[in-house]
């Protein structure tokens, strides 16, 4: 990008100017001895043309919408059309979370994110005994189909876009959405959204597993299947980096397990003879945004690229939309403190404006309050107004990628995609992501991570606001929390009972039935017995326990 | 008794998987010189006091971030009881709203540590408690 001669007169100033830095460290000392970014890549004094000498701008950068997408997906970007603002929500029952979500919509949110309570994220009813006091705790109990109609009431299936976290179970949840559609009169084919569906890093880091890694893989492949016929404008995967980075990881991890899961998943799915260059455009991506602002907006980009490249050269795709990187972003719940909440809302909005000068497509804003229990709807509303604000007033949404060409960031993301690289190559070597996981290679790297940080921070090299420095002797006034009302639980067995009662429990045998016949047969799609299933209103831990049987569960490989 | 290894269970009782803490503080008590089992994920009360009774242990930590705090502490300090394993410190951390924090060492826990906990403090304060515990058994 610079010509010789350019880049030898800067040689030439840069031994002046190391001269000049000298005589100023010797009358200041800088902070410290060394800087790096809070992943741990050091950072130089002052970046110039020399750090990216080698750059090619067509080649590595190219324009907004072109390969290989470092500057973005979309040709106009927010120009267009701002991302969208999903906040995740989702607690108690049914009718609780659908009153949350018609709030949400009248506040101007333009999709919606459920979130799941853990018996449902892990496949039992809500009366089975070790889903006692979870139930509606950390999301919705939905246990049949019957609780997905009263989710979705009043809410057109047509117009609003739905982003479902749900994992092991997921291919459950879209067949209870697409038939609560079918009721409201809307075709498969009109459903947009998102099933995380993301498996294997639930074996990494967030430990919602049900299955063993190869029938989880078939579920996973099979709804990519499924939705490539029948649901094709909805997401069949949001491969997600942000559970990692919460487990600890560093910013170069997250982009590379990710990506490494991307892979596995392509993989299987080429595999089982589907065709990348169609389910390519239905992978979507999930990232955190954590507190350094740079790194943060470089690891989008590297990332970007970095998937760009992979379906391009590793898997021969030349759909142009099979090679894009579309990812959700939340900003980083493990980066909020208890202590001083409302420095959590500054937090937030720098995390915020990372994603978006990352060229993020959709955004959640963490509540301030996270840190101390469930948001409240006012939290939650200053949590999208952050969004609001950088929208619609902060002018960065004017231009497409005004970071690009800074050399530091150029820099840095050439630096994540180079040691993302390196990790995608060392899991290679073990086997894929699968075996990695297997060996506990990857969860070993991130608790190395996670456990350098927490030292870090208490060797005080590592500073947080509130925590760590700038502490106050009294707290003052805790801001008002929510609380899921214990009867909730009580509520919700007592109707999954009268369901039970109620429904013709020899059609549900049946469709239980051709389940486990298809769960027997790897050459069968399991999503069209689930959705009979669903139909006729089996619950989803009758569904999961004829796969559970079948199946057989995971039990993890504990690494310290 | 003495000199012998301060010895804690570390578990993560329910369904939740967030296991970040747990882990980070499993191996800071190790580093700190202390025989540490952890559990792993999905566990139920009954399980962790069968671990604690086995391992003879000193403390059992809960991690909790899924609002379920108030039924496992309750549940595990109970089946303690039952067992006539009372004398086992339990101690907890996680998302754990500060005016349930009352609540939890009403009913037996020893101590609760929040966000943004420093680990030297809960290594300080366990090798407080254990010694205390020891002393009373002599």
């Amino acid at each position: 990008m610079f010509k010789d001669n350019e880049l030898k007169r800067i040689a030439e100033a840069r031994a002046q100017y190391d001269e000049v830095i000298k005589k100023t460290i010797a009358r200041h000392p800088e902070r410290k001895g060394t800087f790096t970014t809070i992943s741990g890549i050091p950072v130089d004094r002052a970046y110039t043309p020399e750090h990216i000498k080698d750059m090619d701008y067509l080649r590595d950068l190219n324009f907004p919408g072109e390969y290989p997408f470092t500057r973005g997906v979309q040709p106009t970007l927010y120009r267009g059309r701002l991302w969208t603002m999903r906040q995740y929500a989702g607690f108690g029952t049914a009718e609780e979370s659908n009153k949350r979500y018609r709030y949400l919509l009248e506040q101007g949110q333009t999709g919606l994110s459920v979130a799941f309570d853990l018996p449902t994220q892990i496949g039992y009813d809500s009366d089975f005994p070790l889903a006692q006091g979870e139930v509606g705790k950390v999301g919705v109990a939905i246990d049949s189909l019957e609780d997905m109609e009263h989710l979705f009431e009043g809410i057109p299936l047509d117009k609003v876009s739905t982003s479902m976290t749900i994992n092991a179970p997921a291919a459950i949840l879209l067949a209870m959405y697409i038939a609560v559609g079918e009721k409201q009169g809307v075709s498969a084919e009109q459903l947009s959204g998102t099933i995380q569906n993301d498996i294997l890093k639930e074996y990494i880091a967030r430990g919602t597993y049900i299955f063993p890694p190869a029938p989880s893989m078939r579920l996973v492949v099979d709804t990519f299947a499924f939705c490539s016929e029948y649901v094709p404008k909805w997401n069949t995967i949001s491969i997600s980096g942000y559970h990692i980075r919460e487990a600890g990881s560093t910013a170069v991890q997250e982009v590379a397990f990710t990506l490494a899961d991307g892979i596995a998943y392509v993989d299987a799915a080429v595999k089982a003879g589907l065709d990348p260059n169609v389910f390519g455009e239905r992978l979507s991506f999930f990232f955190n945004s954590h507190n350094d602002f740079l790194e943060e907006v470089a690891k989008f980009r590297a990332a970007r690229r970095l998937w760009a490249k992979i379906m391009k050269d590793r898997f021969g795709v030349s759909n142009e939309r099979a090679q894009m990187l579309r990812f959700h972003t939340q900003t980083a719940g493990c980066t909020l403190t208890a202590q001083q909440p409302e420095n959590n809302i500054v937090r937030v909005a720098l995390q915020a404006m990372a994603a978006v000068l990352g060229g993020t497509q959709s955004l959640h804003t963490n509540s301030f309050d996270e840190a101390l229990a469930l948001p409240t709807e006012r939290s939650v509303r200053i949590a999208l107004r952050t969004q609001q604000i950088i929208g619609y007033e902060s002018g960065v949404t004017n231009t497409v990628d005004p970071l690009a060409g800074s050399y530091y960031i150029e820099w840095l993301t050439n630096e994540i995609e180079r040691q993302a690289q390196e990790y995608i190559k060392k899991i290679d070597d073990l086997g894929g992501m699968v075996v990695a996981i297997e060996k506990g290679y990857v969860q070993q790297q991130i608790q190395d991570a996670a456990y350098s940080y927490q030292r870090a921070v208490e060797e005080g090299e590592q500073i947080v606001v509130g925590v760590n420095k700038f502490q106050i002797a009294e707290e003052g006034e805790r801001p008002e929390i929510l609380r899921v009302d214990p009867k909730v639980a009580e509520e919700q067995i007592k109707r999954l009972k009268a369901l039970r009662a109620r429904r013709d429990n020899l059609r549900v045998k049946e469709t239980l039935e051709l389940l486990r016949e298809a769960a027997r047969d790897s050459s069968m799609n399991l999503v069209p017995r689930i959705l009979d299933a669903v139909k006729a209103y089996a619950t989803e831990g009758e569904i999961c326990g004829v796969l559970r049987e079948e199946f057989g569960e995971y039990r993890e490989n504990v690494v310290l | 008794m003495e000199g012998r290894k301060i010895r804690v269970i570390i578990a993560k009782p329910g369904l939740d998987g967030h296991d970040r803490g747990a882990k980070v503080v499993a191996r800071a008590l190790r580093d700190a010189g202390m025989e540490v089992i952890y559990t792993g994920l999905r566990q139920s009360p009954e399980q962790i006091v069968e671990t604690a009774i086995q391992e003879d242990a000193d403390a059992i930590g809960l991690s909790i971030l899924s609002g379920a705090h108030e039924y496992y502490f309750r549940r595990v300090i109970e089946l303690l009881k039952e067992k006539n394993a009372a004398d086992i410190i339990v101690f907890g951390g996680g998302v754990i709203p500060e005016e349930d924090i009352p609540i939890l060492l009403n009913m037996g826990v020893k101590a609760v540590f929040g966000p943004g906990t420093s680990t030297k403090d809960i290594i300080e304060w366990l090798k407080g408690a254990v010694e205390s515990r020891r002393f009373a058994e002599v």
